[in-house]
């Protein structure tokens, strides 16, 4: 048969996967055109929870807008904390004591591996294995009490301060990190034995959902997804912040590209985490966690400033325009998923349904943090 | 007279053994999940949970029933009716014990393969009958599924046939010796590929019943509940009771082929209450393999049938064949 | 990180070589905001206070221009943002590129258009990435990218016919 007549014969019909859909870990909908079980083009659409972040930031001052951070990703809350603080001293000239920037790191790290965990047993459990999911919980459930006992909050952290954070750790939370960190280490074999080693985990991972370097460049792509496609580029080697440049730690980089390679740099990226919270632990001085003069009513100078953190998904970085008052002239929020997800169109061009949505779920991607 | 009292205690045996299975099954699932799963599983609802079953069914029929717009009614509402019927039909075949059949036929057998392959039909039925596209790619999954799966678990089934000489199930179980070597699993003397046979037969045995690994009919990460998405209350509870009935019946016919159904394995006391042993041994292996491991793909699926299992069977027939020709 | 002067400096100044005419590279205003019409050129900033190394301000027609050169030195378009600047009756928008080959390198470029007509050319056909983040300033500033391929409602639901960033915007 002709291609022509084979075009012609071919007959498409359109699949809305979303937006309330198991696989799209939220409100995220995917209008697939699909030419049976093979995808002709899958496009995103995003908004079912926008909550206009960037205005709010532009009528609230800089103190009022704490809690949208622990609203973005509701899963790394911390980095994004993070983030809004250093852009803030950055602007201000605030000088930070060093026990709150390591109290920072060590906050941020254990809710990358809380991230990290879920994002692992969510995405087994895309892929039809829901035991993970549970042994991933179990994990993350200490972490959740360990954050919530010097944070106050489970989920939506509110805990960083300018120039410093609002709560000294104290032995307890020491301590039960290191019991945390010592009963954790040996689940992670634990798990790439239960998963990783599978036959149909493989099967279903390796060569799936293939990117190269240079589109996740032209995407803008970054974290896992750009450390799974070979490129060793990770803000807290690159472009160091708070105290990481003291602190020793590998980045894990798999050239595979495909989803298995995303899914390891996520497991590997576990390890190192408590590598980072052993060290920094150790090193952790002692002094306040608050600097002396934070005038109550900033008032940053004129002029725009960038800060850039690594969330559990990539990049988060913030631009703020300010205009010398006690409110944001333009508050930017960039997003790590808004770009990793925009390549899926691109990427998952003919795809097989199921594949495009392991794919999909090696993206990682948390919804409330897309639609800001 | 005689006979139809009989029958009629038959009737209500099958109806009291499937209902109690169909019940308790779910219940031992989830009761095994969540042992699997460093959780307890259920356990409000009466002692360890068990009153369960009462409280599920109880909601699924309080709930009411919803025929969505653009369904095609009468094939909406007849698909979970005609899962169940099959399932309920062949437990007339199976022997429980040597005396304990409801009806001895002699091509039990060919009855089994030609109800269990039903329920696709009714998979398809029902999927295409909702009116939802995530229902129709389910439906033409597990039909394609089922077609690809009957193949090998039918040749494999044959072998059995050519050692035995018979299509009567229980005949079957009776040539299998009262000790553990001479059940069909390890006659090596037959074919040295009968452990071989086993694996495949109960490969076949777990896609057919669509479960986990093979469950693509209902892969909630794709396609949200499947065939059943647009089902609830008892339409949905009828598509999930004759699942767990597949599965008795195949878990039933796996071991009447290869397990030697009732014999005891050490020639003491056969009867009933080891058919049942083994029978639910195989289903925690089912409950087992569902809650370790994740789903192919639909590609992997049709894959593994056509392109190992179905060329291995057939040479495996031939094998069997030119033992019993040679020995 | 401003260790790796020679490289990003031989950067931006073709940018302004091929880029524009009569601007001039001015890096020796630092601390100019108060003097409001900002000209045309490239400043170096100094990374720890602004967070960028290189700061470049360009025509809104070279824009497609400044990208295909940062393309060409392998960069990543990292966001688009755009500000109103309702008094001056402009619309800026901002691009943040950054090179996450190796040694860290920040671009900011920016460009000012007119805010009676919002035209700027699009640059997703260089970087992919940037077709959302355009579409979302198009969406909430009303700039128009001109050759966008898909301008329509993204965050906001379909029948949104306001800007909510603009500054003159009343809910």
């Amino acid at each position: 048969m002709s291609s022509l007549a084979q075009s012609q014969l071919r007959e498409t019909f359109e699949l809305n996967i979303g937006p309330q859909h198991p696989a799209t870990h939220g409100v995220l909908r995917i209008k697939v055109v699909m030419d049976g079980e093979y995808i002709v083009r899958a496009e995103p659409i995003l908004g079912y929870i926008h909550r206009m972040h960037e205005k709010m930031g532009e009528n609230r001052t800089w103190n009022q807008f704490w809690p949208n951070m622990g609203r973005l990703d509701y899963l790394s809350a911390i980095a994004y904390n993070h983030c809004y603080a250093c852009l803030v001293e950055r602007a201000m000239g605030i000088e930070v004591p060093e026990r709150a920037e390591y109290i920072r790191v060590i906050t941020a790290e254990l809710n990358r591996i809380q991230s990290h965990l879920l994002g692992f047993g969510a995405y087994i459990m895309d892929l039809g294995g829901f035991t993970p999911l549970m042994y991933a919980m179990d994990e993350r459930e200490q972490i959740l009490d360990l954050l919530e006992s010097v944070t106050g909050s489970r989920l939506t952290y509110c805990y960083f301060r300018f120039g410093g954070v609002y709560n000294d750790i104290d032995d307890d939370f020491i301590t039960g990190t290191r019991a945390f960190i010592k009963r954790f280490r040996p689940q992670i074999p634990m798990y790439h034995k239960l998963v990783t080693g599978n036959v149909i985990l493989m099967d279903r991972l390796n060569g799936v959902g293939p990117i190269s370097a240079d589109l996740c460049r032209k995407y803008g792509a970054t974290g896992p997804v750009l450390r799974g496609s070979g490129v060793n580029f990770d803000v807290r080697r690159n472009e160091p912040y708070g105290v990481y440049p003291e602190l020793d730690f590998d980045i894990p980089v798999y050239h595979e590209c495909d989803s298995m390679a995303r899914y390891m740099v996520r497991m590997d990226e576990m390890v190192q985490s408590c590598r980072i919270i052993e060290n920094a632990l150790n090193k952790l001085p002692e002094g306040p966690v608050m600097a002396e003069k934070v005038p109550k009513a900033l008032k940053p100078p004129k002029g725009d400033f960038h800060f850039a953190v690594e969330a559990a998904r990539g990049t988060f970085s913030m631009r703020t325009v300010s205009d010398g008052t006690n409110t944001s002239y333009r508050m930017r929020l960039r997003s790590p998923t808004y770009s990793n997800v925009s390549l899926f169109e691109e990427a998952s061009r003919g795809m097989l349904l199921s594949d495009a949505l392991a794919f999909l779920g090696s993206l990682d991607p948390v919804i409330p943090e897309m639609d800001r | 007279m005689n006979e139809l009292i009989r029958l009629l205690a038959y009737m209500l045996g099958i109806a009291a053994f499937l209902g109690l299975n169909l019940a308790y099954l779910g219940w031992v699932e989830r009761k095994g999940a969540g042992h699997f799963q460093r959780r307890t599983g259920p356990k409000e609802v009466g002692p360890y949970g068990l009153l369960q079953p009462l409280a599920d069914g109880l909601k699924l029929m309080s709930k009411q029933l919803v025929v969505p717009t653009n369904a095609d009614r009468p094939l909406y509402m007849c698909a979970p009716i005609l899962i169940m019927v099959p399932s309920v039909l062949l437990f007339v075949a199976i022997p429980f014990g040597e005396h304990l059949v409801p009806r001895e036929f002699n091509f039990g057998l060919i009855m089994m393969f030609a109800f269990a392959s039903m329920a696709g039909l009714s998979i398809l039925i029902g999927g295409w009958g909702s009116g939802n596209k995530y229902s129709l790619i389910a439906g033409t999954r597990a039909v394609s599924q089922n077609v690809a799966y009957e193949i090998p678990m039918l040749i494999t089934a044959i072998n059995i046939v050519l050692i035995t000489g018979s299509l009567d199930l229980n005949e079957i179980v009776r040539q299998q010796g009262s000790y553990i070597w001479n059940w069909n699993v390890f006659r090596l003397d037959k074919s040295i590929l009968m452990p071989v046979s086993f694996l495949v037969f109960f490969i076949c045995s777990l896609a057919e019943t669509n479960r986990t690994p093979f469950d693509l009919g209902e892969c909630e990460g794709e396609l949200v509940a499947g065939y059943h998405t647009e089902y609830g209350g008892m339409g949905f509870g009828l598509f999930m009771m004759a699942e767990y009935a597949n599965l008795v019946i195949g878990c039933s016919l796996t071991t009447v082929l290869f397990l030697g159904g009732w014999q005891c394995p050490f020639g003491l006391f056969p009867g009933p209450h080891w058919f049942l042993l083994k029978m639910y041994f195989l289903i925690w292996c089912f409950v087992w393999i569902r809650w370790t491991y994740p789903r192919t793909t639909f590609w992997g699926l049709l894959n593994l049938s056509w392109k190992y299992l179905i060329p291995f069977s057939l040479v495996n027939l031939l094998l069997t064949a030119l033992f019993i020709k040679v020995f | 990180m401003p260790a790796e002067q020679p490289q990003e400096a031989a950067a931006p100044v073709e940018v302004q070589a091929e880029g524009e005419g009569e601007g001039k590279p001015k890096p020796k205003a630092k601390k100019e905001e108060d003097a409001p019409p900002r000209k045309n050129g490239l400043i170096e900033t100094e990374y720890a206070k602004r967070g960028a190394h290189l700061d470049v301000q360009i025509n809104p027609d070279q824009v497609v221009s400044a990208a295909e050169f940062l393309d060409g030195e392998g960069m990543t378009l990292e966001m688009v943002t755009g500000v109103d600047w309702i008094k001056e009756n402009q619309f800026e928008v901002i691009y943040d590129y950054s090179y996450t080959g190796g040694q860290l390198l920040r671009v900011v470029v920016r460009a000012r258009v007119d805010r009676n007509k919002p035209d700027i050319a699009t640059v997703c056909h260089i970087f992919g990435g940037a077709n959302w983040h355009e579409r979302e300033t198009w969406e909430l500033l009303g700039i128009n990218f001109v050759g966008h391929p898909q301008l329509e409602h993204f965050l906001l639901p379909e029948d949104a016919d306001f800007f909510p960033l603009r500054k003159d915007f009343k809910p």
